[in-house]
C-alpha cells in the first residue's frame, strides 16, 4: 500500500483517542463544569474495555463497558461537585489520581493478557477502491463513531433546544435556574456524557492503538484532550482539527525520523506541542471572539438560591 | 498530573514509613528503599527492578523491609522522593534510572549514613555505588540474529533518550548486524520517553510502514512487541521476557536480572561490609540474560548466536572490536583494539554506517 495512505491511517489511529476525550470534555465545559479528571476517566475506560473484551470475547461489550466505566467515574465527580459542592479543580485532579490507582489495581490480573485488536471495517467493493477505500472506508467502527460524535455534538449544541439549554446553563446558571431549567441535572448528564466519551477514548488506546493493557498507559493524553478543548475555543469542528493536528504532527515526526531528516529528534518531539501552542496563540489574538465562546460560568459552583 | 500522583504517593509512603519507624524500630530490620521511573507493571525496565526487590524480600524474609515509589519523573521530583525515603529510615536506597543520578548524589551528601545504589549512572561517592549491566552484549547477539533474518534489510529501532546507554545499544546491534549483512540499514526513531505505550506503538507502526521487518526497542513497554505480532513481523523484547505479548513475533529478549546483585548488596549492608563500588556486569555475571530463542530462528543462525553469546561470556569476544570508525569517518578503534569501558560509558556518537544524526 502507498506509504502516504499508511501514514494517514497512522494519524487517524493517533488522533482518535484524543478526539473522543476532547469532544466529551467540550460538552462538559459548555455546560459550565471544568472536569480535569479526563486522564482518570480515560484510563478507567481503557482497563474496563480491555477486561470486558477479554472476559466476554466481544469487542462490542468491551466498548459498552468502557463507556459505562468512564461515565461511572464521571458520576463520582458529578456527585461531589454538583451535590456536595466540592471544588471542581481539586476534585478533577483527585479523580485523575483515583482513576490511575483504581485502574492499576483492577488491571493487575489483566496485564500481560492479549486480545485481538478491534476489527477493521471491510465493505466489499467500496473498501477496495484505490486510495479512497483504505483512507475512508476501512477503519474500525470507533473512528466513524468519533467523527459522528463531532457532527452530532455540533448539531446538538447549535441546532437543538436541549443544546441551547445546556449552553444557557454554562453561560449563566443563575439565569437558567431562574427561568426554571434544571441546572444540576443538565450538568450531571453532560458529565456522564463526557465520562463515557473519555472511556471510549481510553478503550481505543487499549483495544486498537496498542492493543494491550499496561498501567498508566494513557501517559498524559487526558491532559492533551483538555488543551484541545481550549485550543478549539469550545467548537466541535475545531476540536476535530485540534486532535488531528496533534495526532498528525506526532505521527509525521516519527516518520520524518525514520526517513532520517537532518533535524534533531528533540525538536521533532516538540513539534506537536509547539504547533498546538502556536495555533492557540493565533486563535487567542482576538480576545473578544474567545471570550464569546468560553462558557461564562465555567468552573463556578452553582448554589440554587430559593 | 504525574507529579501530583507522585506527590500523593510520596506523602502516603512517607506517612507509612514514619508509622513503620514508630512501631518496628526495635525489630532491627534492614530497610530497603526503591524508586522507579515507570510503573512496576510496565512489563519492562521497572518491572524487572521490582522483581529484584521481591527477590530481596524472599531471600531475607522478615529481616528486611522494602518500600518503593513508582512513576517518579526524572528531575526535581526525584530528589524529593529520595529524600523522603532517606528520612523514613531506609538503610539502603536503590535509584533505578539514569536521570536519578544527580538527585541521588545530592541527597546522599545529606545522609552520609544511608547507602545509595544508583543504576546506570557514573557519579559515585563514599556512600553511593553505581551498578549497571552490559546490555550491549545482548544487543550484539540480537544484532547478529536480525542481520541474518531480515528480508527487507531494514531494522526498525525505537529509542528513548540519546544517553550513552541507548547509543551504545544502537551501535552494538548495528555493528553486529552489519558484520553478517553488509546491506543492513537501521532506522532509528527517538520517542523522547521511557514509557508511553501509545507513542511506542505509533513509532512501531511508522517503522513497519517504512519497510522495517524486525523491530528493536529501548523503551519500557511491550507495545512495540504487540504491534509486531499484529503485523506478522519479528521483534526483540527489552528488559523483560515479552514472549506473551508476541508469541510469534519475539525472537528473544534481553532480560535484566537484578536479583543476584540486589541480594548481595543488601547482604553487605547487613554484614556491615558495604562499600562504594562500581559494578558493570554482563553475560558472565548473570546480570544480562537472553530469554529462550524462538523456534522461528533457523538452526544455523541460532548456532551463530549461541556461539557469540558463549564467546562474550568467556571473554574471548568483545562486541566493540576494531577497526571501527565513528560516523564522521574518524578512527575510533584500530584493528584488533577493543573499546575501553570509559569510551563505552561516555559514548555519544554513532559508528560509521548508522544513518541520521544523533540528537544532542
Amino acid at each position: 500500500m502507498d506509504l502516504t495512505i499508511l501514514i494517514l491511517q497512522g494519524i487517524i489511529v493517533a488522533a482518535t483517542p484524543l478526539l473522543f476525550a476532547a469532544i466529551g470534555e467540550l460538552v462538559v465545559e459548555k455546560s459550565g463544569v471544568l472536569n480535569l479528571g479526563v486522564e482518570g476517566m480515560m484510563i478507567v475506560g481503557a482497563i474496563a474495555g480491555f477486561a470486558m473484551t477479554i472476559e466476554s470475547g466481544s469487542h462490542l461489550l468491551g466498548l459498552v463497558a468502557a463507556a459505562t466505566a468512564g461515565a461511572a467515574t464521571a458520576a463520582i465527580f458529578a456527585v461531589l461537585t454538583q451535590f456536595l459542592m466540592s471544588n471542581q479543580v481539586a476534585t478533577g485532579l483527585a479523580l485523575t489520581i483515583f482513576g490511575l490507582g483504581v485502574s492499576a489495581l483492577w488491571g493487575q490480573g489483566y496485564s500481560g493478557q492479549s486480545t485481538a485488536p478491534l476489527a477493521r471495517l471491510h465493505i466489499p467493493v467500496i473498501s477496495d477502491l484505490p486510495i479512497v477505500g483504505p483512507l475512508l472506508f476501512s477503519h474500525d467502527i470507533l473512528v466513524y463513531l468519533s467523527v459522528a460524535l463531532v457532527v452530532g455534538v455540533a448539531w446538538f449544541l447549535n441546532r437543538t433546544r436541549a443544546g441551547l439549554i445546556l449552553r444557557a446553563v454554562g453561560e449563566s446558571h443563575s439565569s437558567a435556574h431562574a427561568i426554571g431549567y434544571p441546572v444540576v441535572k443538565v450538568r450531571f448528564l453532560a458529565l456522564l456524557f463526557g465520562g463515557a466519551c473519555a472511556g471510549l477514548g481510553g478503550a481505543y488506546l487499549s483495544l486498537v492503538q496498542t492493543p494491550l493493557w499496561v498501567e498508566d498507559m494513557t501517559a498524559g493524553r487526558g491532559w492533551i484532550a483538555l488543551a484541545i478543548v481550549v485550543f478549539a475555543t469550545w467548537k466541535p469542528g475545531r476540536a476535530f482539527a485540534g486532535a488531528y493536528l496533534f495526532g498528525g504532527v506526532t505521527v509525521l515526526q516519527l516518520h520524518a525520523q525514520g526517513f532520517g531528516v537532518g533535524i534533531d529528534a528533540q525538536y521533532l518531539s516538540m513539534l506537536p506541542y509547539v504547533t498546538t501552542v502556536v495555533v492557540l496563540v493565533i486563535i487567542s489574538r482576538d480576545k473578544a471572539r474567545v471570550s464569546l465562546n468560553a462558557p461564562a460560568c465555567l468552573g463556578k459552583p452553582f448554589y440554587a438560591s430559593s | 498530573m504525574r507529579r501530583l500522583s507522585n506527590a500523593l504517593v510520596a506523602m502516603v509512603a512517607a506517612v507509612g514509613l514514619l508509622a513503620a519507624a514508630g512501631t518496628a524500630g526495635a525489630a532491627d530490620k534492614v530497610k530497603v528503599g526503591f524508586i522507579f521511573v515507570g510503573p512496576i507493571g510496565d512489563h519492562g525496565w521497572s518491572y524487572e527492578h521490582n522483581q529484584g526487590r521481591l527477590a530481596i524480600e524472599k531471600e531475607f524474609g522478615d529481616k528486611v523491609e522494602t518500600t518503593y515509589v513508582e512513576n517518579v519523573s526524572e528531575g526535581p521530583d526525584a530528589e524529593r522522593v529520595i529524600q523522603r525515603l532517606a528520612q523514613g529510615g531506609s538503610d539502603i536506597i536503590f535509584t533505578t534510572s539514569f536521570g536519578f543520578m544527580n538527585p541521588t548524589i545530592k541527597v546522599a551528601k545529606r545522609f552520609p549514613k544511608v547507602k545509595f545504589e544508583h543504576a546506570t549512572g557514573f557519579k559515585r561517592d563514599a556512600n553511593v555505588s553505581t551498578y549497571s549491566s552490559r546490555f550491549y552484549e545482548g544487543r550484539h547477539v540480537i544484532g547478529l540474529i536480525a542481520g541474518k533474518m531480515t528480508k527487507t534489510n531494514t531494522i526498525g529501532y525505537i529509542a528513548s533518550f540519546p544517553i550513552p546507554e541507548v547509543v551504545r545499544g544502537i551501535n552494538a546491534a548495528y555493528l553486529a548486524a552489519k558484520s553478517v549483512n553488509p546491506d543492513i540499514k537501521f532506522k532509528v526513531v527517538w520517542v523522547s520517553t521511557w514509557f508511553d505505550p501509545g507513542k511506542e506503538a505509533d513509532a512501531a507502526k511508522a517503522l513497519i510502514d517504512q519497510g522495517a521487518d524486525i523491530l528493536m526497542q529501548h523503551t519500557d513497554s511491550p507495545a512495540a512487541m504487540k504491534i509486531a505480532e499484529e503485523a506478522g513481523i519479528f521483534a526483540f523484547g527489552q528488559a523483560s521476557d515479552m514472549h506473551r505479548f508476541g508469541p510469534n513475533a519475539q525472537l528473544t529478549s534481553i532480560v535484566d536480572a537484578w536479583s543476584p546483585y540486589y541480594i548481595s548488596r543488601v547482604k553487605a549492608v547487613m554484614d556491615g561490609t558495604w562499600e562504594s563500588t562500581d559494578t558493570w556486569g554482563g553475560f558472565d555475571s548473570g546480570m544480562v540474560l537472553l530469554s529462550d530463542y524462538s523456534d522461528k530462528i533457523p538452526a544455523d543462525v541460532r548456532e551463530m548466536a549461541e556461539k557469540a553469546h558463549d564467546a562474550i561470556k568467556a571473554g574471548t569476544l568483545h562486541p566493540f572490536t576494531g577497526p571501527i570508525n565513528k560516523q564522521d569517518g574518524s578512527v575510533w578503534l584500530k584493528a584488533g583494539e577493543t573499546a575501553p569501558d570509559g569510551d563505552l560509558l561516555g559514548m555519544n556518537f554513532y559508528v560509521e554506517g548508522v544513518e541520521g544524526s544523533l540528537p544532542k
